[in-house]
């Protein structure tokens, strides 16, 4: 069984295409942080690890009604709860938050009173806590600061890598096109919030899971990269523009293969993997689509791209074909 | 046969049987037939996260300005104790904001005539550890604790803070605990236990400072602090404190009562050697006892045999316990009679034991992640890996027919490196572990369909299999390292800068991509050179 056996499309040819989708999705994820920032404060929807606060994730023996709930922690004075449904119905679960307080001696009251509240109203055995977060706004600041670091870091090691395997700027079109997935990606977690679809919080496993898209989708682009690399050292008459094409004609069949697959297990995690993985996997679903898009429709046109206003207009492949691999 | 095909063959035979070993025993010796299933072997040797197994994690901020504070209060007696010595003229020693900057003392009210004397004095014993400054016109001097010494006190305190914990935590009866300095700094220790879902008593137990330490009465007791500091004029003295009593050992009847007592203790903390508690034989009243370090004990002798008759107060957690009357001389060991339950007189001791905590603590955050989620997100994880693992098999077994075998193998093989990584390094497998397992199958799959997808090209242009073979895996080779390795260095990155259930995936992810490596590189080329070399002539690779 074959997918493609002999492609031929001229990929290049449909770059102010890609540019135009890429564009429109940049700037959706970018007007939709924009939104939210104004909105709250920070571009996307943070989690309880990133902002601070209280997080109590209860199970109730019958199914729950979040108003009751609403009335009982309201009666017991705790101001600007939010509560929502969590996971399947049948689950009968409820996650409960309290925005971040400034208090960091008292980091559990908010917790305590929330305990105090459920079991006045629904009594001792009726509900069991599942899961309970609470983080200052120390830590929060700090876990934000060094999730920021580790990709921009992550960035710069796959950077100094490519350099040092290819060429410069080989290495800045894929750290380009990763960039452009992490921007499409996060912007989604905002744009979803937007449309009103709550839960989708920016998480430290959502961080995981952004750091793995950016790996995956440099994976990707290197396969193309390295076949563009072996193709120049074939044929040095050939247009650089050709060369690409049938380097990611060469590889079409791989990504689709891998892509579809890797896409499969991200799916079923995303499917069987429970509400704790959701934000996870909504993230890698989303990554892998983008990254693949992004190895063939950005990383690949930015090296033409550089090569022609390099080489004025003239067409010849003047991209040196990289060094050869020792390894 | 193909040169040294027999020889990997035996290779490949034994990682699989040496990491087999680890994920099943780690490096203990295996316990077969003991009754105990093979199962549960895999379970134990696999060290599970907090996530997935339910307990509570905790990051703690130690107040290390208590500490320095501390310091300089002895430092503060000193410096008091050398002028008096010397017979130099001051009025008095002061920390001028003893919260803000316990670092930093005043001397004050120096005889013009003596300054320089004062400052020679203080520079010859102290210039260590502090930097002196002023002996102007003010006649007062200004002596700071050197940043250098004062980081390095903040390091000991949250050292020692740690080593405190740790043996309170033992206490707890807690397998595995992990306690350590967490954070950029900032003087943060992590405390995470497993199995534990009590979070109060844990935090009593871990947050109780039991600093335990004896001052001199200056007066007492009275009925509130507006009485107690219109017995000192109004104005309390730098080198006093007011402290409330507890209970009725110290008061007699009096339920809230305020004592003024010297700031400086004679006997603190770190004196203690020994602490175990006791019932009073006569009154029935229960007891601790406690023994002080030889020093201590020589400075307590010199002390209440030039006080006998005066009182001493033991404040416990910042409460007077008892007041005594000094009696006679003691040396190095006596007992506290307070008002204490039986709970608080076994936890006191055992406090003492232990140790004080050099300094009070703040929480910053805790999570408490119940037994019932854990077990509910190992399922779900693990029900989705295997899941996902057998779709991409299958796929491949459909799509590559006789070499989809041999992506499977690769595979499994793979999965088996991987567990027995975690089995000999010890390393946590959190919920994000299980995500980084699924990804690292995904590109073990990929380097199998990068090498497949290059042989079916090379067999298109007309290669021999044997030939096809190695064409697809030298071209492919390249490309599967450098994805390798640029996914490492981000794992890599990942586990130095990220925390908790980010490191265990970069921890996973890493493990997965080295055996990755191995098994659809190396593994997979000696199955097909072997394969190819039983091929007959003409045949072509299943493929």
């Amino acid at each position: 069984m074959e997918l493609f056996r002999s492609v031929n499309v001229d990929w290049l040819g449909k770059k102010w295409y890609f540019l135009a989708f890429s564009l429109i999705f940049s700037v959706a994820g970018i007007i939709s942080m924009s939104a939210h920032w104004a909105k709250t404060g920070s571009p996307v929807p943070l989690g309880v690890d990133f902002k601070g606060g209280t997080q109590v994730e209860v199970q109730f023996k019958q199914a729950p009604d979040t108003e009751q709930i609403r009335q009982a922690t309201a009666a017991a004075g705790i101001r600007d709860a939010s509560i929502v449904n969590y996971d399947i119905p049948s689950h009968h679960e409820v996650l409960i938050s309290l925005p971040e307080q400034h208090v960091e001696s008292s980091l559990d009251t908010g917790q305590q009173q929330i305990h105090d509240a459920l079991r006045a109203k629904f009594g001792e055995g009726a509900f069991e806590i599942r899961n309970v977060s609470v983080v200052g706004p120390t830590v929060g600041k700090q876990l934000e600061k060094q999730a920021t670091l580790a990709t921009l870091y992550s960035l710069l090691g796959m950077l100094i890598y490519l350099w040092f395997r290819f060429q410069l700027i080989y290495g800045i079109a894929a750290v380009v096109a990763c960039f452009h997935d992490t921007l499409i990606t996060v912007g989604s977690f905002a744009l979803l919030d937007s449309f009103g679809f709550k839960g989708m919080e920016i998480s430290l496993t959502v961080i995981a899971a952004i750091l793995t898209l950016v790996g995956y989708s440099m994976n990707d682009t290197i396969v193309v990269f390295d076949r563009i690399r072996e193709n120049l050292r074939l044929s040095r008459r050939e247009s650089l523009a050709d060369v690409v094409n049938r380097s990611i004609n060469q590889t079409l069949s791989r990504t689709v293969l891998t892509s579809g697959l890797t896409f499969l297990t991200v799916l079923s995690l995303f499917v069987f993997g429970g509400p704790v993985l959701r934000g996870f996997s909504f993230a890698l679903v989303v990554g892998i689509l983008i990254g693949t898009y992004s190895s063939i429709a950005v990383a690949a046109p930015m090296l033409v791209a550089w090569q022609q206003w390099r080489a004025g207009s003239s067409k010849a492949a003047v991209l040196p074909a990289a060094k050869r691999s020792k390894v | 046969m193909k040169k040294n095909l027999k020889q990997k063959i035996v290779i490949i035979i034994g990682v699989l049987v040496v990491f087999l070993y680890g994920a099943f025993f780690g490096f203990d010796a295996p316990r077969l037939g003991g009754g105990q299933p093979l199962l549960n072997q895999l379970t134990q040797h696999i060290h599970l996260g907090l996530d997935l197994q339910g307990g509570v994690h905790l990051i703690l901020q130690v107040q290390v300005k208590e500490a320095v504070s501390t310091e300089t209060d002895n430092t503060v007696a000193r410096i008091e104790q050398d002028l008096k010595t010397a017979k130099l003229t001051f009025s008095q020693v002061t920390k001028p904001d003893a919260t803000n900057h316990p670092e930093t003392m005043h001397i004050e009210g120096i005889n013009p005539t003596q300054s320089n004397a004062v400052r020679s004095l203080i520079d010859g014993k102290y210039s260590n550890e502090y930097d002196i400054s002023g002996g102007g016109g003010d006649n007062s001097l200004t002596v700071t604790m050197k940043p250098n010494i004062e980081k390095a006190l903040d390091d000991k305190t949250v050292q020692n803070t740690i080593e405190v914990i740790r043996d309170r935590v033992d206490s707890l009866g807690v397998s595995e605990p992990i306690i350590q300095q967490y954070g950029l700094g900032d003087n943060q220790i992590l405390v995470e236990l497993p199995g534990i879902s009590d979070l109060d008593r844990v935090k009593n137990i871990i947050s109780t400072t039991a600093r335990l330490s004896i001052h001199a009465v200056v007066g007492g007791p009275y009925p509130d602090e507006q009485a107690a500091l219109s017995s000192v004029g109004g104005n309390l003295p730098s080198d006093q404190e007011l402290v409330h009593g507890s209970g009725s050992m110290a008061t007699g009847s009096d339920v809230d009562s305020v004592y003024v007592l010297q700031r400086i203790a004679i006997v603190a903390g770190t004196d203690f050697r020994s602490a175990d508690p006791g019932t009073d034989s006569n009154t029935g009243q229960r007891t601790v006892h406690f023994t002080l370090t030889n020093e201590a004990g020589d400075k307590f002798y010199e002390y209440t045999s030039a006080n006998v008759g005066h009182s001493m107060a033991v404040v416990l957690g910042g409460r007077v316990k008892e007041v005594a009357n000094i009696e006679s001389a003691i040396r190095d060991s006596g007992e506290i009679r307070g008002s204490f339950s039986t709970d608080e007189v076994a936890i006191l001791s055992k406090m003492l034991r232990t140790g004080a905590l050099p300094a009070s603590l703040n929480y910053l955050e805790d999570r408490t992640v119940g037994a019932s989620l854990g077990a509910d997100s190992i399922k779900q994880g693990v029900t989705a890996a295997i899941v996902g693992v057998l779709l991409v098999m299958i796929f491949m077994l459909v799509y590559y027919k006789g070499s989809g075998i041999n992506a499977d193998l690769a595979l499994f093989l793979n999965l088996v490196i991987l567990l027995g990584f975690m089995g000999f390094s010890g390393a946590t497998l959190t919920l994000p572990g299980i995500a980084g397992v699924i990804l690292t199958i995904g590109m073990g799959v990929d380097s199998n369909v990068l090498i497949f997808e290059r042989i079916r090209e090379e067999m298109r242009a007309g290669k021999a299999p044997s030939a096809a073979v190695d064409q697809g895996f030298a071209h492919a080779w390249t490309t599967i390292l450098d994805t390798h390795v640029t996914t490492i260095v981000s794992a890599a990155i990942l586990f130095l800068f990220g925390s908790g259930p980010v490191k265990g995936f970069a921890v996973t992810l890493t493990f997965g991509l080295a055996a990755n490596l191995f098994t659809a590189v190396y593994v997979s080329r000696v199955i097909f050179d072997t394969h190819v070399n039983n091929l007959k002539t003409g045949e072509a690779v299943s493929i």
